[in-house]
């Protein structure tokens, strides 16, 4: 039994996370800056198959194909841009994980924008209701009642003051 | 503040709106909610669908050697235009299940006299000939795509996928996925028609 779990957890061990796979040194450039350069091009594109990871994080068969593409491209001396702009043509917006600005993105983009001014338009907005919450200033009667009380008088206090039935005696 | 003196009494109608805002929002979330979930029934609404971005282009420019054995000519992008018809370009593997599911569909099209060119995407070449002698072959050119490059090219991320070229050689529909019954009959036929 302890034979199997350790079986087991050595199968576990050797299985990896997915990001083993991505490692895989015969997939690199043989130049190290290079190879930096294209993994933070592919750190920039969705994988299109499983969607919420990077190529660079996929194991998918199509990422793999398209990290081929971004390495021989980088290779062939084009550009950040050049690459981008490559995939960017056949695989549209989404495959960019920062998607660029364009008409069809505004609202994606701008909808920081909108939620920080319509959070500010609300804190205005209750600003200027707030006096209206306020306490209404005193009546007379109020105001007599409360100098008498102040004034440590033993009358009693609703007896007084004839007021309004919400300044009632609490029974 | 100065204008305390004079106490604004709330305006009824502004509270009965204020209360009323969240049920609205919520109402309003409500039925996209339900939009969503009776697409996802019906298929119309896929969360996991992606635009093409060839849609209204010209498809790109390759050209792939024939299938040995298949006895159908190679695809090559000067074959897509000059039909006189819109033609379906189906991207297909032995290896995928929905394939199979959509074949009969590529055949019904094929018989009705679509032209209707294959291309097999990272395939080994027997195997696709093994999955058309099995299936029936409904392409009337059928490209290899062994590395799966053109494909790539044409912005595919999975097989099946079906795109419908226009008579002047645009792209003007992509599916990815199986094509269905329903997808022939609501989608692609009345598009075949809107293009012939």
């Amino acid at each position: 039994m302890m034979r199997l779990l350790q079986a087991l957890f050595l199968a576990l061990l050797l299985a990896g996370p997915a990001l083993a796979a991505v490692g895989d040194p015969a997939e690199q450039l043989p130049d190290p800056v290079l190879e930096e350069r294209a993994r933070a091009i592919g750190r920039e594109l969705r994988c299109m198959v499983c969607q919420n990871q990077s190529i660079e994080d996929s194991d998918a068969d199509l990422a793999r194909d398209l990290r081929r593409i971004v390495r021989e491209q980088v290779a062939a001396g084009r550009t950040d841009a050049q690459v981008l702009d490559y995939l960017y043509d056949r695989y549209g917006d989404f495959v960019l994980l920062r998607p660029r600005f364009t008409l069809a993105t505004a609202l994606l983009w701008g909808m920081p924008v909108i939620a920080l001014l319509g959070g500010g338009l609300l804190i205005l907005a209750m600003r200027r209701r707030a006096p209206a919450a306020a306490p209404a200033e005193l009546t007379e009667a109020e105001r007599a009642r409360l100098s008498r009380i102040e004034g440590g008088s033993d009358r009693p206090i609703a007896g007084g003051v004839g007021g309004t039935a919400a300044n009632g005696p609490k029974a | 503040m100065s204008e305390a003196t004079a106490p604004d009494t709330p305006n009824p109608w502004r509270r009965r709106a204020l209360l009323l805002a969240p049920l609205v929002v919520a109402g309003g979330a409500g039925l996209g909610f339900y939009a969503m979930l009776r697409g996802l029934g019906t298929g119309s609404y896929d969360p996991r669908g992606v635009p093409s971005a060839l849609i209204g282009k010209a498809p790109p420019d390759f050209s792939l050697p024939p299938l040995e054995g298949a006895d159908r000519p190679g695809l090559s992008a000067a074959d897509l235009h000059g039909q006189g018809r819109p033609v379906l370009v189906n991207f297909f593997a032995s290896w995928c299940v929905p394939c199979v599911i959509e074949h009969p569909q590529m055949m019904r099209l094929s018989r009705a006299g679509v032209p209707v060119f294959g291309v097999a995407y990272k395939d080994k070449p027997q195997d696709s000939l093994g999955f058309l002698q099995r299936h029936g072959n409904p392409y009337a050119r059928l490209g290899v795509d062994l590395p799966g490059r053109v494909a790539i090219d044409w912005g595919l991320y999975g097989v099946p996928e079906t795109y419908l070229i226009d008579k002047s050689g645009v792209i003007r529909w992509r599916w990815a996925g199986p094509v269905t019954e329903d997808t022939l009959t609501q989608d692609l036929e009345p598009l075949l028609r809107r293009y012939a």
